[in-house]
């Protein structure tokens, strides 16, 4: 059941909703140079650093891996801090109830991310690291989708104008939801995947791309595996590969190939169906264009026998995929959903001037 | 009668067959040239460790001599579980030094105690990942100057890793045997196994990077020679 309800545009609260998820980014990326650096537990204790007070812990004994995983620490308790103002902010400012939950869910979702990343410390479990990681990229995904529903461009656009979206644009805009969801629940797959990959601590399971061991699909016989670990020399992350491994980063490429294609229809199908023009036919030529780039990342960190810092932005793009797949979808089902309700009388007014704004709210 | 008793149980002890117990020994080389070893790049670009050399060291995975032998393999008996007398041994030290474990390789018995040592003048961090369930993985800090780290795994493992993920490219080896039968071979490639029970057995020869190798051999009243030859696949 849709309401009408009369919607303030809360300037001050939107651009802390932005700055909250540009910290949750940040902190994305802080994480995955932990995991590029192999640095996850070198301060073994949580919530204290080394014994000390997490912020009273002195730099000067920040050195190698403990840089990262502190630094990491540091900003994911701003983040954490940031996400219980944002929720008390929406619960006492914005009228829409479904926003006061939202805010909720951020809050909780950083509580449990917090002691997912502490407990994966103190009980040494690596398995925990990749729970870790995948909350990590959903919780940047709702910092996000806040920062967009308390948008000025949100306000305005979500609601449809008649005269911009007819009833076939309307189905049209059905179809290519379905198709952009599935490819987002595609990358979430991926992101998986590939948190599955890092937190096997084992380097390049296959050191060469577009091939894998100078083959389209490379052996994983025990011989096999037994001679390419024979000749895998690291200095970081010197643990053998695994046939299980192997397979994975195989089925990783083999997805993000599925991805690609996904997205390129999900372009090209927007353009066709919503035109050109349409802000949503723009993002999805935009999310085509990071997948891109994120192909060429993913050869990048193969190349550079996974450089950390290149390593980390194929992470970030990652997460940016994921968003990007995310809000659009929030987009067009905000469009789908509101369409029934629009009457010729609706009017939106004022929605980039501070003024209140109609917005159907479900 | 008492003189006579006591001929009688001379005479009877004497023509028992005595129960000698024998060694194993060999030398494991390697076959082919295996691939170069890699400088620590990251551990000189870390000031504090960086200072401690002049040149970056390399890894030495493989450590082989002149005439192909080959260090750092470990060779036991194969099945001969129970028997671990690590309790009453000394221990096996292993130490920090230079930002890198010292030996990086080793071998003890289940029950044996392992002391740890770091003679830096920085932290490390102790992470212990056993693959074994009971085997406890634990991550333990080890201030420059600290007390010694004391471990003891009562389950056998082969090349259990050590790591330091203050410097993530310190990593050692443990592996961890049920019984006394085994010895860790030298620059020189040479083992000896000693004082085996008669009986047949399965001898075994694993390498971290090289894998396994196994041969039967039979034990009498005398030393048996096997030898064991890697090759670089």
């Amino acid at each position: 059941m849709s309401e009408n309800v009369l919607v303030k545009v809360n300037r001050p609260l939107h651009w802390f909703a932005v700055l909250t998820a540009l910290f949750t980014f940040l902190l994305l990326g802080a994480g995955g140079l932990v995991t590029s650096h192999e640095a996850g537990m070198s301060v073994p204790d949580w919530p204290n650093s080394y014994g000390y007070n997490m912020f009273l812990f002195p730099p000067s004994q920040w050195i190698g891996g403990i840089f990262y995983e502190h630094t990491h620490r540091l900003i994911a308790s701003g983040v954490g801090l940031m996400t219980t103002i944002l929720a008390v902010w929406l619960w006492l400012r914005d009228s829409r109830k479904w926003m006061h939950r939202l805010g909720l869910t951020a809050f909780l979702l950083v509580v449990v991310q917090g002691v997912l990343g502490g407990l994966r410390v103190v009980l040494v479990d690596a398995q925990l690291g990749i729970y870790h990681a995948i909350v990590g990229q959903l919780f940047f995904v709702l910092t996000a989708a806040i920062a967009l529903f308390t948008s000025p461009w949100w306000m305005a656009h979500a609601s449809p104008r008649p005269d911009r979206i007819s009833g076939q644009k309307a189905a049209d805009l059905m179809v290519l939801r379905r198709l952009v969801l599935a490819t987002t629940v595609l990358i979430l797959c991926q992101l998986i995947i590939a948190a599955t990959m890092r937190q096997q601590h084992a380097g390049l399971a296959i050191p060469d791309f577009p091939l894998a061991y100078g083959k389209i699909w490379p052996d994983t016989t025990p011989a096999a595996v037994q001679s390419y670990n024979e000749h895998r020399l690291n200095v970081i992350a010197e643990n053998p590969v695994t046939a299980f491994q192997i397979v994975l980063q195989m089925v990783h490429r083999l997805v993000a190939l599925a991805i690609f294609i996904l997205t390129v229809t999900c372009a090209w199908q927007a353009r066709r169906r919503l035109g050109k023009s349409d802000p949503l036919a723009k993002l999805a030529l935009f999310w085509l264009g990071l997948i891109l780039a994120q192909i060429l990342l993913g050869a990048a960190t193969i190349w550079s026998n996974k450089a950390a810092d290149v390593a980390t932005a194929h992470v970030l793009g990652g997460a940016l995929s994921l968003v990007t797949g995310a809000l659009w979808c929030a987009i067009a089902f905000r469009r789908s959903a509101a369409l029934p309700e629009i009457a010729p009388a609706t009017t939106i007014s004022g929605a980039y001037g501070g003024a209140p704004v109609m917005a159907a709210n479900k | 009668m008492k003189k006579t008793s006591l001929i009688l149980l001379i005479t009877a002890l004497a023509g028992i067959p005595t129960v000698r117990a024998a060694d194993i020994v060999g030398t494991v080389t390697l076959n082919g040239t295996p691939p170069p070893e890699v400088p620590y790049t990251p551990l000189m670009n870390d000031s504090t460790c960086g200072a401690m050399y002049t040149t970056a060291p390399t890894t030495h995975f493989y450590v082989v001599g002149p005439n192909h032998e080959l260090a750092d393999a470990i060779v036991s008996l194969k099945g001969v579980a129970g028997k671990s007398t690590g309790a009453s041994q000394p221990p096996v030290v292993m130490d920090q030094k230079g930002c890198l474990y010292q030996p990086q390789i080793l071998a003890i018995q289940t029950g044996q105690k392992l002391i740890v040592k770091n003679s830096d003048p920085c932290i490390h961090n102790v992470h212990c990942v056993p693959a074994v369930t009971g085997n406890p993985e634990s991550n333990q800090v080890q201030m420059p100057g600290g007390p010694d780290l004391n471990f003891a795994f009562s389950q056998p493992e082969m090349f259990m890793r050590f790591k330091c993920d203050v410097h993530p490219w310190m990593f050692a080896w443990v592996s961890v045997l049920d019984s006394p039968y085994y010895c860790l071979t030298g620059k020189e490639g040479k083992f000896i196994i000693k004082d085996v029970p008669p009986g047949k057995y399965t001898v075994e020869a694993d390498h971290r990077k090289l894998g396994t190798l196994t041969k039967d051999v039979e034990v009498k009243d005398s030393d048996v020679t096997v030898n064991f030859a890697f090759d670089v696949k």
